[in-house]
């Protein structure tokens, strides 16, 4: 019993600790984005890598999620004679919901668990010591531009994954099960709002990507520079983002709508 | 001899520094003064410290309580923007190389001078080449790191870390893993770097008789202290019971070979008692 609560107590400590390094982390990693108006090809670069990498996976996923919307709307809908809703249900629930959330998943399983074991390997291989030596800041070469490629990745990403999201739902409602066309688009265009749904929507993708993006690199930086410390810090990227996700979605929701 | 010649004369001065990792205690009030120009080897069983003591006078890990002066300068007390500039002037080769992996052979050699200067690219190519050709590596120059031999990697890691042309070279455990032949070259390599670029070389090791050979001054420390400090000759003619173990690799004596640990039968009956 003393032992197990003794166990809980370090683990609460170690969470505490890992969490206070986290945020010193960031503040590092925030004085260091200035310099890259000068290095802004390093951005590109990560960009690239991070926003290609995850731009395959984003359309399958959101074609998918659109046609499931159209089915699953469809027959709700039906009951209430309102199928011709169908493009306002199916636009609404992405660029509101599932859009940021599943791109954030999405985005922490491909991009964020690559960007950890990248970084983890470079410190286990003396890399990151080695840029130190070298006098060069790994703040300013190695996380700045990961950081910031991934906190613009991320909402681009999740604003593609809406839109072939709604495409998706035309190819199922409007192909498959018949709703007309017309009413499937200009309901849409007449019931989704700006600020209700596409700027709430951006707030998520936004705060999703600085999180995830924070998340993997710190966890990267801080690990344990072996293998399996790298393998392990890699699983914690994904579970703590994808915790972090869902948690701030349904803070950012209550306080976006609720109020 | 007076002071101030004398101060010109050691580049390294380590004085009473203490360092722990956790509880343990790594160095315990070791003092060291490394002379200018020359190849000065750290020798020590593995896990005494080597790595970190390069790490302290990098200025990577802040030692606890004790002095580390790089050419007059604090190296614990530095700010962050006087450490940078004190690194210019030091290149480190790690064990492994530290290569940047998503970047070739040329671009790591020229990472240096790309970061800190504005020189064009011409230029760059020029130096590059030059040091390339010098570490006989000139023809490897498009490869990528994971395409290198351990050997191959190591004298990359060299090109590079005299791009900026530094005062001093730290080398950590430069011959493990070296077959004979690249052992040679490197030997050689340190002997003639240092000679022809007026460098000082500061070389971790545990490899007795290729460090014993190129070095013109030799430091031993084990379990937290300097147990010798001399030049390679001195030392092989040394009376010291601990030097004599060192050299001939005995595996009793003053040193012991186990880490500090509870009494042998303790450990082994203790697990019997519980059990
Ligand atoms: N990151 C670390 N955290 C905790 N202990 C470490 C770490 N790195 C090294 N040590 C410990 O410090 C001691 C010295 O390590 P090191 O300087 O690498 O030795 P050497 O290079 O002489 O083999 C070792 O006993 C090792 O267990
Ligand atoms: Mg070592």
């Amino acid at each position: 019993m003393i032992d197990f609560l003794a166990r809980s107590g370090r683990r609460y400590l170690d969470a505490l600790a890992s969490l206070g390094r986290a945020s010193a982390f960031l503040v590092q990693l925030l004085g260091a984005l200035p310099s890259l108006f000068t290095r802004f090809s390093l951005v590109i670069k990560q960009l690239f890598s991070s926003g290609v990498m995850t731009l395959s996976i984003i359309l399958v996923s959101g074609l998918f999620v659109g046609m499931v919307l159209a089915l699953q709307g469809y027959n709700t809908l039906i009951g209430f004679g309102a199928e011709e809703s169908l493009g306002i249900f199916v636009a609404k629930v992405l660029v509101r919901e599932l859009g940021p959330v599943v791109t954030g998943l999405l985005f922490a399983g491909r991009a964020g668990s690559a960007m950890t074991a990248e970084i983890g390997l470079m410190k286990a291989t003396e890399q990151l010591s080695g840029l130190e030596m070298m006098a060069v800041d790994p703040f300013k070469r190695v996380y700045a531009p990961r950081f910031i490629a991934g906190f613009f990745a991320l909402p681009a990403l999740a604003a593609m994954f809406s839109a072939i999201g709604v495409l998706g739902g035309h190819l199922v409602g409007v192909e498959l099960l018949g709703v007309d066309a017309g009413a499937y688009w200009s309901q849409m265009q007449a019931a989704v709002e700006f600020r209700e749904d596409v700027l709430s929507g951006l707030i998520k993708a936004v705060v999703f990507g600085f999180v995830v993006c924070w998340i993997a690199i710190f966890q990267g930086a801080d690990c344990v520079p072996t293998s399996e410390g790298v393998s392990s810090a890699t699983t914690r990227t994904v579970v703590y983002s994808c915790l972090m996700v869902l948690g701030l979605d349904f803070l950012l929701t209550a306080i976006m709508f609720s109020v | 001899m007076n002071t101030q010649q004398q101060q010109s004369d050691t580049l390294v001065q380590i004085t009473d520094l203490r360092f722990k990792r956790g509880s343990k205690v790594i160095f315990d009030g070791i003092n060291m003064q490394i002379p200018r120009g020359k190849i000065t080897t750290i020798m020590g069983p593995s896990g005494t410290g080597k790595t970190t003591l390069l790490k302290i006078i990098g200025g990577q890990l802040k030692p606890s309580t004790g002095s580390v002066q790089v050419d007059g300068l604090e190296v614990p007390k530095l700010r962050r923007r006087d450490l940078y500039t004190l690194r210019k002037r030091m290149g480190m080769l790690f064990q492994s190389g530290a290569l940047l992996t998503d970047i070739t052979v040329f671009d790591n050699v020229a990472f240096p001078l790309r970061e800190h200067t504005d020189l064009p690219e011409r230029l760059i190519r020029h130096l590059v080449l030059m040091r390339l050709q010098a570490v006989g590596l000139r023809g490897s120059r498009d490869l990528y790191p994971a395409e290198l031999s351990g050997g191959m990697a190591r004298r990359v890691a060299l090109a590079r870390a005299l791009m900026l042309d530094p005062m001093m070279i730290l080398y950590d455990e430069p011959f493990t893993g070296q077959d004979p032949i690249s052992m040679g070259v490197l030997l050689e390599l340190i002997k003639t770097v240092n000679a022809a670029l007026n460098l000082t070389s500061l070389i971790v090791s545990h490899d007795l008789a290729e460090a014993m050979s190129i070095s013109d001054y030799v430091v031993i420390i084990s379990n937290g202290k300097v147990i010798a400090a001399d030049s390679p000759k001195a030392l092989r003619e040394s009376e010291s019971q601990w030097v004599q173990q060192f050299l001939n690799g005995l595996p009793d004596g003053p040193v012991p070979f186990q880490a500090a640990a509870p009494d042998y039968a303790t450990d082994l009956f203790d697990f019997e008692q519980r059990s």
